[in-house]
């Protein structure tokens, strides 16, 4: 309940900000995996986008329409191969009216 | 397609990038200027306090027409606990001056006027492209950049890494690591809109004067932290930054540690009735003076948050962006003048320069203090603002108890926390640090 209540609240959050969403072309991967590292697990409460998300079986799931670009995955989760990532395509992803 | 060969290529349209490009278009290099956003400051996050100083150095005139919100005059600090705050404030008619010190600004209006700057001093600016990566000679220097619009390689003698904190190609050429966990904080920022007059009344203010808030303590759970609220014109902007190894050891979820900023007691009416028109997050270097990578190499230079330049015992950063990347280019100049390659020999000139400047010298009188402050961060953020609170609350609370028995309470629970050697060794290892 209460993690429906944060995730109602992000997504309000986010709702203000303005996109350019490249479709079909995801610009943070999640490699697949059986049971997801400490530091990909914290990503599903850190992410301040809340892009990372539990699936049923436990792996860790990202839609990363709503990333803010910030780079605390890449700094957690890249090294390891847990994910990939890249800018989005040039004028592509967040774009801040006030930043 | 660009056929034309530049000078320099910069990557990147925020503070150090604009800095660079301008400097060395304005002492008329060709300069290239390539930013991913659809205009510059489209992925620029900051607080945002700009310091004028810096500024001066490179657009002496630019409160002529620079997009500035409101000039400070007063600073609070603030340690809370989550129903108090204990706090220290400098207020000063002197900053009422007739050239101000620091202003707050908003990045994404405040880039655009820096990139019209950039372009009237004759660079080329290209929005909407992402550099991808980095085109080497046969014996590894660096001579243009790929993009990713169509067309191949852009040439250019040397390139700069405006590339911001979380930069990909110099990480990814291997000219720098990627930040540590432990060196960079995530940052959450809200846009609070409210009449101008709302907030002037509000902070006790009067027309462009403004006021800012830091704070530190319970709100971020023990985590190496900083909360702030800044006053623009006709918004405020507020904010939390917490260490990111501390976030992926604690799992707090940093819009939860927002809304209970903006929800504390002591910031709750000073928001009352705003609007919020946008939410950001950002990295911010915290690694100091240690974590400084290589700044320069065969036909490259790296600058601003990219070579994770930011103060943040002062929280400074955009001055530090916008004095290396000016450096940058005057070293760029220099050695251009000379008729000299952009080989890491000769841009060594760059570090050189920049050794001198208050860039580094500040960041060096501080290098002990991130360490200090991330292995000692509960005491810091949790158990003493907890213990402040409760002295404070004890000394003004009115009760009948004799006042020598509140002080011996006091002390007791200043012991009873962290022991008499406990004290002592923070005491002594923070003005270490410090000096």
């Amino acid at each position: 309940m209460t993690m429906a209540v944060t995730k109602l609240r992000v997504e309000e959050k986010l709702y203000q900000n303005r996109y350019l969403v490249d479709p079909g072309r995801p610009h943070i991967k999640v490699r697949p995996h059986e049971r997801p590292s400490a530091n990909l697990l914290a990503l599903t409460h850190i992410c301040p986008a809340k892009c990372y998300e539990l699936n049923d079986k436990g792996q860790v799931e990202t839609t990363s329409d709503g990333c803010m670009e910030c780079g605390t995955c890449r700094v957690l989760c890249e090294a390891s191969g847990e994910i990939v990532w890249n800018y989005p395509r040039g004028g592509f992803g967040v774009l801040f009216k006030f930043g | 397609m660009i056929e034309q060969e530049f000078d320099a290529i910069v990557v990147g349209a925020g503070m150090s990038g604009n800095a660079a490009a301008y400097t060395m278009a304005s002492q008329g290099l060709t300069v290239l200027q390539l930013e991913r956003g659809e205009y510059p400051g489209s992925k620029n996050v900051q607080g945002a306090i700009m310091y004028a100083d810096m500024l001066e150095q490179i657009i002496p005139d630019f409160r002529d027409d620079a997009p500035l919100e409101r000039h400070l005059v007063e600073q609070r600090f603030w340690v809370m606990d989550d129903t108090s705050h204990t706090g220290m404030q400098y207020r000063s008619d002197d900053f009422n001056e007739a050239k101000p010190n620091r202003y707050t600004i908003i990045r994404a209006q405040f880039d655009k006027w820096f990139s019209r700057k950039v372009r009237q001093a004759g660079a080329t600016v290209l929005c909407e492209t992402t550099v991808t990566e980095l085109v080497r000679s046969a014996s590894g220097k660096v001579i243009g950049v790929r993009t990713d619009r169509a067309g191949g390689p852009i040439y250019a003698d040397v390139v700069v890494l405006a590339e911001g904190v979380n930069g990909l190609l110099g990480t990814r050429a291997g000219l720098r690591k990627m930040p540590k966990p432990e060196s960079v904080a995530l940052a959450v920022k809200e846009m609070h809109f409210l009449p101008d007059e709302v907030i002037e009344q509000r902070f006790g203010l009067q027309g462009d004067e403004g006021c800012v808030i830091e704070a530190a303590g319970t709100i971020s759970r023990s985590m190496a932290g900083l909360a702030f609220l800044y006053t623009n014109k006709e918004s405020i902007s507020l904010g939390i930054g917490c260490l990111v190894s501390d976030f992926a050891q604690t799992m707090e979820s940093p819009y939860v540690l927002l809304d209970n900023f903006k929800n504390h007691p002591s910031i709750r009416p000073l928001i009352a009735g705003s609007e919020v028109k946008e939410y950001s997050a950002h990295l911010i270097p915290e690694g100091g003076y240690k974590a400084i990578p290589q700044l320069f190499g065969d036909g490259w230079v790296a600058v601003g948050d990219a070579a994770q330049l930011n103060n943040a015992i002062h929280r400074e950063g955009s001055n530090l962006a916008m004095t290396s990347g000016r450096i940058a280019g005057e070293a760029i100049i220099e050695i251009k003048g000379r008729n000299q390659p952009m080989i890491r020999r000769n841009l060594a000139l760059y570090k050189t320069m920049l050794d001198k400047s208050f860039v580094v010298k500040d960041l060096m009188k501080y290098k002990d203090m991130p360490a200090l402050i991330h292995t000692n961060s509960r005491n810091f953020f949790m158990t003493y603002p907890q213990l402040m609170s409760q002295a404070a609350q004890n000394f003004m609370r009115v009760d009948g108890t004799p006042k020598i028995e509140k002080e011996k309470a006091t002390t007791a629970a200043f012991i009873r926390a962290r022991s008499r050697w406990g004290l002592i060794s923070d005491v002594i290892r923070l003005a270490l640090a410090w000096r």
